[in-house]
């Protein structure tokens, strides 16, 4: 199906900038016939990000990055800008949103076994767009310069003083002071701003790369290459996938508009409504439900383990708990980055792998318990199941998942999608 | 000399590496101010001295002020405060160094390393928990009857040592001194 301009227009366009012909080719993409609803979440990730730059380029107009006016001028568009506090609300819950559609997004590529070959730049492009969206998202958090902000940035950022021999210089490096203060406000928001212009770029790499491998699908199992059974495999995205898509898309921001207008703060905590105030720490410093889970990790080393202090012995006191803690935290994203050779088994989809479908089980109901772990206040039992938890996290992507293809036993696959259905 | 008589091709290779050297030296040159922008800037370093006037504060008061973006305890500790925190054998602390910025790394723990005058009234420490930063609760909180954290429940003794708890660390004490009888400064001036 090449494409033929049709109108004069198209056609002199096309002559000089094949714009046209690009925009066709990826609407009329092969796209397996099997795609269940799973597969949307793609469609809403890219909904969120348009969202979020939107309602957050004219939140900017509204807002003044300096410590003294910052809370104030984020009350003023609650209060005083037109529609102002609906923007906001958006905003806000957004980010819940865009976490939502991503963890699904991603938990659907490690069943179906979508990072794995030939697809694993996708998968690489993909986490380093999850890991700029947590940056976005961190440093968003910090704006409206509330309490929760506040403590939020001093905490995570003093995770960089624990690094050995430049910690501190490199402390003060990202702060632009001796502790979060006007400089830090200020470059965070210009962060804040530009990432999810990289996010962009990232998204248009993201789908260019799966478009030049085809999508993965829930079989597991490639596309024929005969032009018949080529034909018998795929739909043509438009407008199969597109309605399909849209159709989700309507469903999922049903529940979403009813959450940001019935209960816009259900989600947030009522400690980021105090204005900052560097002598005051509030009683439970909690982040965002989306960051718990990494939050319960890096709280879940404590001096008083003998782990730690043999790490801290072996290396002669220069790895601390802090730092351990965060060096688990940042490991557990990396140990995601690493999947495709991780998860070495040539079978792609979880349908066909049952052990597997245990280990992904497993994985879940681990990411809920961290979840629930990082919300709770550090009790004793928390902690032990905070550690818990983090030893399973690396146990299932360091030992289980690269050991399994030796032990699962592995239902046939189908000959084809066709077949598969 | 002729392209055809440079047969080992020297002169196009001294081209080829000289070009790449200057790129990586112009490359290094724009980056390093870049980054160098991001660090604390000349206004942001003037600020790293403050005086203190504590001619107001009696015995068993304590005042916090901030320092560097970050508050400062200053107490003028009870004379039981003071025999409390003499009491405590090295061997209960779990931290066993003094962490004062005023002292050597490795001084001990001992109360007369941790007060700032001889007479051990004047205890002056940064009110940041070594855990991860909260401002821990003074006027004889947690059970060692200095300071409590409440973000994740650090007991500190009355000369601020770390005595239970998650925190690692005695509370850190700034570089600090008297200018005279009743003005404290904190930081070092200039």
């Amino acid at each position: 199906m090449s494409y033929v301009p049709r109108t004069r227009a198209a056609r002199w366009l096309n002559a000089r900038l094949p714009l046209p012909a690009v925009i066709h080719k990826t609407m009329t993409a092969p796209t397996p016939r099997n795609l269940n609803w799973m597969w949307v979440w793609g469609m809403v990730l890219l909904f969120c990000l348009l969202l979020q730059v939107v309602t957050g380029f004219v939140l900017a107009m509204h807002y003044t990055p300096q410590v003294d006016l910052a809370f104030d001028s984020v009350e003023r568009i609650m209060r005083d800008v037109n529609g102002g506090f609906f923007l906001r609300y958006l905003h806000a819950n957004g980010a819940s949103l865009f976490f939502f559609a991503i963890y699904l997004h991603i938990g659907r590529g490690i069943f179906y076994g979508s990072h794995k070959a030939p697809r694993e730049v996708t998968w690489l492009i993909g986490m380093t767009m999850f890991v700029l969206l947590m940056t976005t998202a961190f440093t968003g958090y910090v704006l409206p310069w509330g309490q929760m902000s506040y403590w939020a940035a001093t905490v995570i950022t003093g995770l960089f003083a624990a690094v050995p021999w430049i910690g501190d210089s490199l402390h003060a490096w990202i702060l632009g002071g001796p502790s979060v203060g006007n400089a830090t406000l200020n470059r965070f928001f210009v962060l804040h701003f530009m990432l999810p212009f990289v996010a962009v770029a990232l998204s248009l790499l993201h789908i260019w790369s799966f478009h030049s491998t085809g999508n993965s699908n829930p079989s597991g199992v490639e596309p024929r290459r005969d032009e018949e059974g080529f034909a018998r495999d795929t739909l043509p995205f438009w407008p199969y996938f597109v309605i399909k898509d849209l159709l989700a898309l309507a469903v999922v921001l049903t529940a979403f508009f009813a959450l940001t207008a019935f209960a816009p703060n259900l989600l947030g905590h009522a400690e980021n409504y105090v204005p900052a105030n560097p002598l005051v720490t509030p009683d439970h410093i909690q982040p965002e439900w989306y960051f718990l889970p990494f939050y319960a990790i890096l709280r879940a080393f404590t001096a008083d383990l003998w782990l730690v202090q043999a790490v801290s012995f072996v290396t002669v006191g220069q790895v601390d708990a802090t730092l351990l803690g965060a060096v688990a935290m940042f490991g557990a994203m990396a140990v995601l980055l690493a999947l495709p050779w991780l998860d070495r088994s040539p079978i792609r989809s979880g349908r066909y792998r049952p052990w597997f479908r245990a280990v992904f089980a497993l994985l879940v109901a681990d990411f809920l318990l961290l979840m629930w772990c990082g919300a709770q206040p550090a009790t004793p039992l928390v902690a032990a199941l905070s550690l818990g938890g983090t030893a399973v996290w690396f146990f299932i992507f360091l030992i289980a998942l690269p050991l399994l293809p030796r032990f699962d036993r592995t239902e046939p696959l189908p000959s084809t999608i066709e077949a598969a259905e | 000399m002729a392209e055809t008589d440079d047969t080992g091709g020297s002169r196009r290779e001294f081209l080829f590496y000289a070009t790449g050297c200057a790129g990586c030296v112009a490359t290094g040159a724009a980056v390093l101010p870049l980054i160098d922008q991001a660090n604390p800037a000349a206004d942001t370093r003037a600020l790293s001295s403050v005086t203190v006037d504590v001619s107001g504060v009696e015995p068993g008061q304590q005042i916090t002020v901030q320092w560097q973006g970050k508050p400062v305890f200053i107490r003028r500790r009870t004379a039981a405060e003071i025999a409390a925190a003499r009491a405590v054998p090295l061997s209960d602390l779990p931290d066993p160094v003094a962490e004062n910025a005023n002292l050597p790394p490795d001084a001990a723990a001992t109360d007369a390393h941790r007060s700032l005058d001889p007479a051990g009234e004047w205890l002056v420490m940064l009110g940041v928990c070594t855990h991860l930063g909260c401002v821990p609760l003074g006027d004889e909180a947690g059970d060692f009857g200095g300071w409590f954290c409440p973000c994740h429940g650090s007991h500190y003794d009355t000369a601020g040592r770390i005595r239970r708890g998650p925190a690692t660390e005695n509370l850190h004490i700034p570089v600090a001194e008297f200018v005279d009888a009743t003005t404290l400064r904190l930081g070092t001036e200039g």
